[in-house]
């Protein structure tokens, strides 16, 4: 019996021939993300509740500051320094500035065929070059940071055949979303979501993080999509090596498989306030937005600043709309900073904001007030999420975000 | 921990997610005891305040969804709650409440069934009594028990590998 993408990355950190889903496995880590949202937690535990402190290996851990870049108190400051201090103290890479944490590991770190802890939901992002990415909270991210190794329940496996494209004025975005409305906020709960087939082909690396990075929005534990030359392209351009490629055997077992025609895909847009609310972006025509926001992990990558830039050329933001353009990494930042990219978002009334995690997260710049609404290429639509507990968030692509910003509601960029 | 014990309930619907369980904006509040009245403060502000250390919550699928936030188990901890009763829960949520010592149990019928202000009897890895009706559990794997009776997995990990 053949074994999934999951299983063989478990089974290599576990040091095992073969492992399956239901199975426990301790695992090696072989790298271990966090930032400033619980970092200063994990500090805290280990200086007070540990007998013996001590990192398990330090070259392994990558820690970013981006939920709160630059700080807004006095309080996001104090725990920004612990976690600077702590990391220059024990030599842990340490980045901040450089852009949201997803997007600084798929530039500078993530190998295919590691498994990597991320004290952060979106830590799935990283499937989109082969590796088991997963989320934790700061205990789990403690316990792997002493020990160098966790727990794992090997996941099943949900497996999604992409054939066709996406037609014009469709994005990854749209894709991923349309996913989680039809398979529901818990549809691929503990499991992991695996993609390949014909039509993966036809998604560059920027779509593919997109869609990997929203996967926690279904309940998955991990997501990967198989390793081909446009991953494997990317590597080389980063400077890095694969750890290993993986391919699910042919008779590897999957809990589902989901065939998926890209040309059926359609703009979609979550409404408040569930990601799996979704619906065709036309049934929202009309709704009046405060705010609309172009960024982050999930829709902040030049190809995504691109998709905007085009559509709001020669155009203005509506009037008393504020409209948020974060590109998602500092390299991001520059490449649109050369292609007029970011000229053409200040000439049409956008406001630039530095890589951070912005109101995606509802703390930073950007949170919306009491009945505002946003419309947002962020990764949550969650009540209260981007600000005061009675706003309304809906997530669309970043064409239908910038769109909306110009007509002050919710449209599509055809109908402009 | 099958030791049999009575709780209040407090009923909570679908998808309880982490933004709603504690807030974004309390996450910097310095300690989980300040952050205690704001727990489920988007949904219901009142909540926080009527929960009594003992009281249990029984809600629909998928509790816990969202971010990967520890205060959120914490809190819930921190206002002395004895055990979750859900549908189903979010995995990051799942880990992060067993690794804070927090009782989880998984039941497929009870929430349909429970009126809030009633009175459950819970036996950890048994049942649940409720109203009459006997409700089966499961016990957790052994792993996740361990951790439990420890209190969490930092002390689980103090005691088995003396770190």
């Amino acid at each position: 019996m053949g074994m999934t993408m999951a299983e063989k990355i478990i089974a290599l950190a576990a040091g095992v021939k073969e492992t399956r889903a239901g199975d426990i496995e301790t695992v090696t880590l072989d790298k271990l993300m966090s930032n400033d949202g619980t970092t200063h937690l994990t500090i805290d535990m280990f200086n007070n509740k540990i007998k013996n402190p001590r990192i398990a290996d330090p070259g392994k851990l990558i820690w970013i500051v981006d939920h709160n870049i630059p700080a807004d108190s006095p309080k996001t400051a104090a725990s920004q320094k612990k976690m600077r201090d702590f990391a220059k103290e024990h030599g842990i890479k340490f980045y901040e500035g450089e852009g949201v944490c997803h997007q600084v590991m798929m530039e500078n770190h993530v190998r295919p065929g590691e498994l990597i802890f991320g004290a952060d939901s979106h830590t799935c992002a990283y499937g989109a070059l082969g590796a088991f990415g997963t989320g934790v909270g700061c205990t789990d991210y403690l316990y792997a940071m002493v020990t160098g190794q966790s727990w794992l329940l090997v996941p099943e496996t949900i497996r999604f055949n992409l054939k066709g494209r996406l037609n014009d004025g469709v994005y990854a975005r749209d894709l991923i979303l349309w996913i989680i409305g039809r398979i529901s906020a818990n549809g691929a709960n503990y499991k992991a979501m695996e993609f390949g087939g014909e039509g993966l082909k036809t998604l560059n690396m920027a779509d593919r993080i997109s869609v990997c990075n929203l996967c926690v929005e279904a309940g998955a534990k991990t997501a990967l999509m198989e390793v081909d030359d446009i991953a494997l392209g990317y590597l080389r351009e980063h400077g890095r090596e694969p750890k290993a490629i993986v391919k699910s055997d042919d008779d590897a077992v999957y809990s589902e498989v989901i065939d998926i025609d890209l040309s059926e895909v359609i703009p979609v847009v979550a409404k408040p306030h569930f990601v799996d609310s979704v619906v065709p972006a036309k049934e929202c025509l009309g709704i009046h937005i405060d705010e609309a926001f172009l960024g982050s992990c999930n829709n902040g990558r030049i190809e995504d600043l691109r998709a905007g830039a085009e559509i709001i050329k020669g155009k203005k933001v509506a009037p008393k709309v504020r409209f948020l353009v974060v590109p998602a990494s500092r390299a991001v930042y520059k490449q649109a900073l050369k292609e007029g990219i970011l000229e053409t978002f200040m000439e049409a009334g956008a406001i630039i904001m530095n890589p951070n995690c912005s109101v995606c997260w509802g703390a930073c710049q950007g949170v919306i007030g009491e009945g505002e609404t946003l419309i947002s290429t962020g990764t949550r639509n969650f009540k209260g999420r981007a600000g005061h507990k009675d706003s309304f968030v809906y997530l669309a692509s970043a064409a239908t975000v910038t769109a909306s910003a110009i007509k002050g509601e919710i449209t599509t960029a055809d109908m402009l | 921990m099958n030791q049999t014990f009575e709780a209040k309930i407090w009923v909570l619907g679908d998808d309880i997610d982490t933004d709603i369980i504690l807030p974004t904006e309390y996450l910097a509040l310095k300690t989980v005891d300040d952050m205690k009245p704001y727990a489920f403060s988007p949904l219901r502000p009142e909540l926080a305040g009527m929960i009594k250390p003992g009281d249990m919550i029984v809600a629909g699928k998928n509790f816990g969804c969202g971010s990967s936030r520890e205060q959120a188990p914490e809190v819930v901890k921190a206002l002395g709650i004895s055990c979750i009763v859900a549908k189903s829960y979010a995995r990051i949520f799942f880990r992060n409440a067993i690794n804070n010592g927090l009782l989880l149990i998984e039941n497929s019928e009870l929430h349909d069934a429970v009126t809030e202000g009633d009175t459950a009897k819970v036996t950890p890895g048994e049942q649940i009594e409720y109203n009459g009706k006997i409700y089966k559990i499961e016990s957790l794997p052994d792993n996740l028990m361990e951790i439990l009776d420890a209190g969490g997995l930092v002390n689980a990990m103090r005691k088995k590998n003396g770190l």
